[in-house]
């Protein structure tokens, strides 16, 4: 039996599901450490396995046969597709990064468990199609980070909220949509059914005005924690899944302008930020825009674009924010009032946070280059003002990274007499990203091809959605009389 | 036997990979904090400029040996998706960009070899090196891009070193302030020239030079867009040069890149940074003559640079900045030599230029020495000629303005200021206050614990 058969993919959530609850009981802190480590990397190793298979042309069907799922649901509701298949090893990466990545400052604050149980659901999330259980992990993953404030003794009440509103909006949404009939195109969408949901996916990304729980998540929460929740953006795979499915033109275009906004005004106010964590939660505000930038013009090009960029935004901010965690640690919190001269203490987290800084704004030879040029072409293809927007935000993005930069970096020297320099495994961990963000920068053809296909599956859905209705509904009508001796309908098969 | 074409290719891609190797090399070695030697350092920068330097010379001579005037290096799509985009890697040899990147290859090679002495036993040796490389592969990319998509990738490679090394002397915080300004103007430069790349890829389908300015060789291609489209994809084009080369209104970061060390003054601001701008218009030049408005635009940009650099520069009490302004009133003519259609004229010019300022920079520290040696041995001050323009210049106390405006650099920093980024700062700070206070309302108590940050981490022990 070929070893790719097996359902990797159910086995890294497993793995996920498994390791949760089993780490929970752990008292000591580096025992969970290590605990946490392995099962992190047991699900990154299974994880990248399904997107092998699946990369390899292996039939859906042999990993299928072997699934427990048909037993467990009665069908199958996890699996891989065009769009998720690179997605979910990226996400299991980082967290595994994440793990390997915490430094030993700050592993009593970082919860390994919670890791663990946000990672599974997040994997199922991105394999998961079906939109009622696609809801009810979007809303079972809302549930870890507010558990995590509540045992950090922070302030719950604007991530609940939030949290709560987008919940509230994204059943009712549905609900909507399931009951007054799918439409029998996008285009046929009454406006008011896809309003609640459009709402709910604008909260869970941030859209302004709706975007300061993530400022205020970063406030209270555990750097990488934090990090994990946010930087898959997990709404915009609710998004693709939801609405864009069946969204009118005119409503997408609402939230591609809504979005656009996003993207000036959050990339504007990572420019002036006086403290780390919010210069980085506004870059990540603006980032998510703008992939929901692309995903509203929904042509071919600013979908495959802006899939790339969600990509290249998982990595590249990713390694960014791990970069600024690595930071924190030695550091504690820092402002962006001063100089804090720290490039002697710690010059490889300076070149990682310039690498993965300039990566996220689109700098050459990294991953990100690519994408923000193919965003802005469509864009300009769509309307020069939203080209130029996308550019502006770009380019504001880049002035905060050096902006930070310089604050962080440059300045007067302090003498340490410990060694503040970056530890092995903290290395080992940027220096992973960084490979794949010089690598995908450097070759991106393989990347963008995969993206393009995703695209392209995401555009069939929404072309063809109308003819696979009308072909229900043909299917599923009583058939009518025959009249004047004429021939009974013949069922729609 | 290869070919005539497959050898001038191979040469072609000698130029790019000596820069791309070093910049690999070094920046491979930086992130993995490997610490190579000073003289491992300056051998692998001595080699790879020497190769591409020697290639590009080999690719000159062909060219004049045999008549050739323009050579084409396609390496194919790097990026395609059918019927929807490309992006084509292409470098082309001719009669601008051959001399261009000699020019690059020489003067980084003089500053290099000047920086490894200069440099020596200074804390950030490498990072000036790895900085270093970075940048002449931006200005060799940049040089002989054959699309504008390439160029791009160069340009940004060329703003991304050149702000780093103006905040080179991390350790004061006027370097990284100037850095900054340098960065948000690069930017606004870069944001405009990839604007017009998008603009010229979908006005021809494709962003080749060869496509956008039509048929010939350079300097007589002959451009088909039309005038108003020319005028718009020109006038992002002269902001993106404005940005790069300081021209008006955006002067002001020059004097500010003076706080890099000496080489990269020399062979970045006074040399072949500062000449960018004026290469990048040259390289469009068809374009610029499909719009006589955009001609004269930028006619007057180089002419209004010129004047106030010559003023700025008359005022200025330190070598370094003197020098700036000098380079900076030749860029302006190079810039309005090239509106007027002087293309070879703009294209000799630039070159002497780049030389003699390189010289003259790299001569200013010995040049002070010197001089207090000289005023020490003759035990008073140096005589001082009057210049033609300062004996015809009235000295009545009304043109006190003038001294002022001199001074002030034209105030463009101050207007830039005042009026653009202080009203930037205010509203989004504006922005934040309210949203603190929407989250404060929300949380019901004090929601930002970031306000509790010190202004610095104190004692690094604290935390260690």
């Amino acid at each position: 039996m070929n070893l790719l058969y097996l359902p990797w993919l159910e086995m890294a959530i497993a793995v996920a599901m498994a390791g949760a609850p089993a780490i929970s009981l752990l008292r000591d802190p580096n025992r969970a450490y290590r605990w946490g480590l392995a099962f992190t990397g047991l699900k990154f190793s299974c994880a990248f396995l399904a997107w092998l298979a699946f990369a390899l042309g292996v039939p859906a069907e042999e990993a299928a046969r072997r699934s427990v799922q048909p037993y467990m649901f009665g069908r199958t509701l996890f699996a891989l597709d065009e769009l998720s298949a690179p997605l979910v090893p990226a996400v299991a990466l980082l967290h595994f990064l994440t793990v390997l990545a915490t430094a030993r400052t700050t592993r009593r604050r970082f919860s390994f468990s919670y890791s663990l149980a946000t990672g599974a659901i997040r994997l199922a999330t991105f394999s998961c199609t079906e939109p009622w259980v696609l809801i009810a992990l979007l809303a079972a993953a809302t549930v870890p980070p507010y558990v995590e404030l509540l045992n950090r003794g922070r302030p719950t009440r604007v991530y609940a909220l939030h949290m709560a509103v987008f919940v509230a909006l994204l059943v009712a949404g549905w609900w909507l949509v399931e009951t007054a009939g799918r439409p029998e195109s996008p285009t046929a969408t009454a406006w008011w059914v896809t309003v609640p949901l459009l709402a709910a996916i604008l909260v869970r990304c941030g859209t302004v005005p709706a975007h300061c729980w993530v400022t205020d998540w970063f406030e209270h929460a555990s750097f990488g924690i934090a990090m994990l929740y946010v930087t898959p953006l997990s709404g915009v795979y609710a998004a693709v899944r939801l609405v864009l499915p069946i969204a009118p033109d005119w409503v997408l275009r609402g939230i591609g302008l809504v979005s656009l906004t996003t993207a000036v005004y959050a990339a504007g106010m990572a420019t002036i930020q006086r403290e780390v964590r919010r210069c980085y939660a506004h870059l990540f505000l603006s980032h998510a825009a703008l992939v929901l930038v692309g995903l509203e013009l929904h042509t071919e090009l600013s979908m495959t674009a802006s899939l790339c960029l969600w990509f290249s935004v998982i990595l590249s901010l990713g390694g960014f924010g791990l970069t600024l965690r690595a930071v924190e640690a030695r550091f504690g919190r820092l402002s962006l009032t001063d100089y804090h001269g720290l490039y002697e203490h710690a010059p490889t987290l300076a070149v990682c946070f310039l690498l993965t800084g300039l990566a996220s704004v689109g700098f050459p030879g990294t991953i990100g280059f690519i994408s923000t040029e193919l965003l802005v072409d469509s864009a300009v293809e769509a309307s020069p003002y939203v080209g130029f927007g996308v550019v502006a935000a770009s380019a504001l993005n880049g002035i905060a990274v050096l902006r930070a930069y310089f604050l962080l970096f440059t300045g007067a020297r302090h003498v340490s007499t410990v060694s503040l320099r970056i530890g092995a495994r903290e290395r080992a961990a940027v220096l992973t990203l960084s490979a794949l963000i010089l690598g995908g920068g450097l070759f991106p053809q393989p990347g963008v091809d995969s993206r393009r296909r995703a695209a392209e599956e995401i555009l069939l859905d929404r072309a063809e959605r109308p003819l696979r209705d009308a072909h229900v509904r043909l299917r599923d009508r009583p058939l009518a009389p025959p009249l004047d001796g004429a021939p009974g309908r013949v069922p729609f098969e | 036997m290869p070919d005539y074409h497959q050898i001038l290719t191979f040469l072609g891609m000698v130029v790019v990979a000596g820069p791309l190797l070093l910049t690999a090399v070094l920046g491979v070695s930086s992130l993995l904090d490997w610490k190579l030697s000073e003289e491992a350092t300056s051998r692998m920068v001595h080699a790879a400029v020497t190769s591409g330097l020697l290639a590009a010379f080999v690719i000159l001579a062909s060219m004049l040996n045999l008549g050739t005037r323009h050579i084409t290096i396609d390496l194919g799509n790097w990026v395609v998706i059918p019927h929807h985009y490309h992006f084509s890697v292409k470098f082309i040899f001719d009669r601008l960009s051959v001399p261009f990147a000699i020019l690059s290859f020489v003067l980084s090679g003089t500053i290099g070899a000047f920086a490894t002495k200069y440099m020596h036993r200074e804390r950030g040796f490498n990072r000036f090196f790895s900085l270093y490389a970075i940048f002449v592969l931006g200005m060799i990319v940049t040089s002989v891009a054959g699309t504008i998509e390439t160029l791009f990738a160069g340009w940004e490679l060329v703003g991304l070193s050149s702000a780093l090394l103006v905040a080179f002397f991390q350790e004061r915080a006027a370097p990284a302030r100037n850095g900054l300004w340098v960065w948000v103007i690069y930017r606004v430069s870069d944001a405009a020239l990839l604007l017009a790349a998008v603009a010229m890829h979908h006005l021809r389908g494709e962003g080749d030079f060869d496509q956008l300015l039509g048929a010939g060789d350079w300097p007589y291609e002959y451009s088909a867009i039309a005038p108003h489209q020319a005028l718009v994809v020109g006038l992002l084009l002269l902001v993106a040069a404005a940005g790069k080369s300081a021209l008006v209104p955006f002067s002001g970061w020059l004097p500010r890149a003076m706080e890099g060390p000496t080489p990269s003054s020399a062979v970045f601001y006074g040399a072949l940074s500062v000449h960018l701008g004026a290469f990048l218009l040259l390289r469009v030049g068809p374009l610029l003559e499909r719009s006589a408005w955009l001609c004269a635009a930028v006619v007057a940009i180089g002419l209004a640079t010129s004047v106030l650099a010559y003023l700025a520069g008359s005022v200025q009490t330190d070598i370094k900045s003197a020098l700036s302004y000098a380079s900076l009133s030749q860029v302006g003519l190079i810039v309005a030599e090239v509106g007027i259609g002087l293309r070879y004229v703009a294209l000799v010019h630039l070159l002497g230029h780049a030389c003699l300022r390189t010289l003259q920079f790299v001569r200013a520290p010995t040049l002070l020495q010197d001089y207090r040696a000289l005023e020490n041995a003759i035990g008073g001050r140096l005589p001082r000629a009057d210049t033609p323009w300062g004996r015809l210049a009235p000295r009545q106390h009304h043109h006190a303005w003038l001294y002022r405006l001199g001074l002030e650099r034209g105030y463009l920093d101050s207007l830039l200021r005042d009026y653009a980024v202080v009203p930037f700062v205010r509203v989004f700070r504006w922005c934040d206050a309210l949203e603190r206070a929407w989250t404060d309302l929300l949380s019901g108590e004090a929601s930002r614990e970031s306000d509790q940050v010190k202004p610095h981490f104190g004692s690094i022990e604290e935390f260690s």
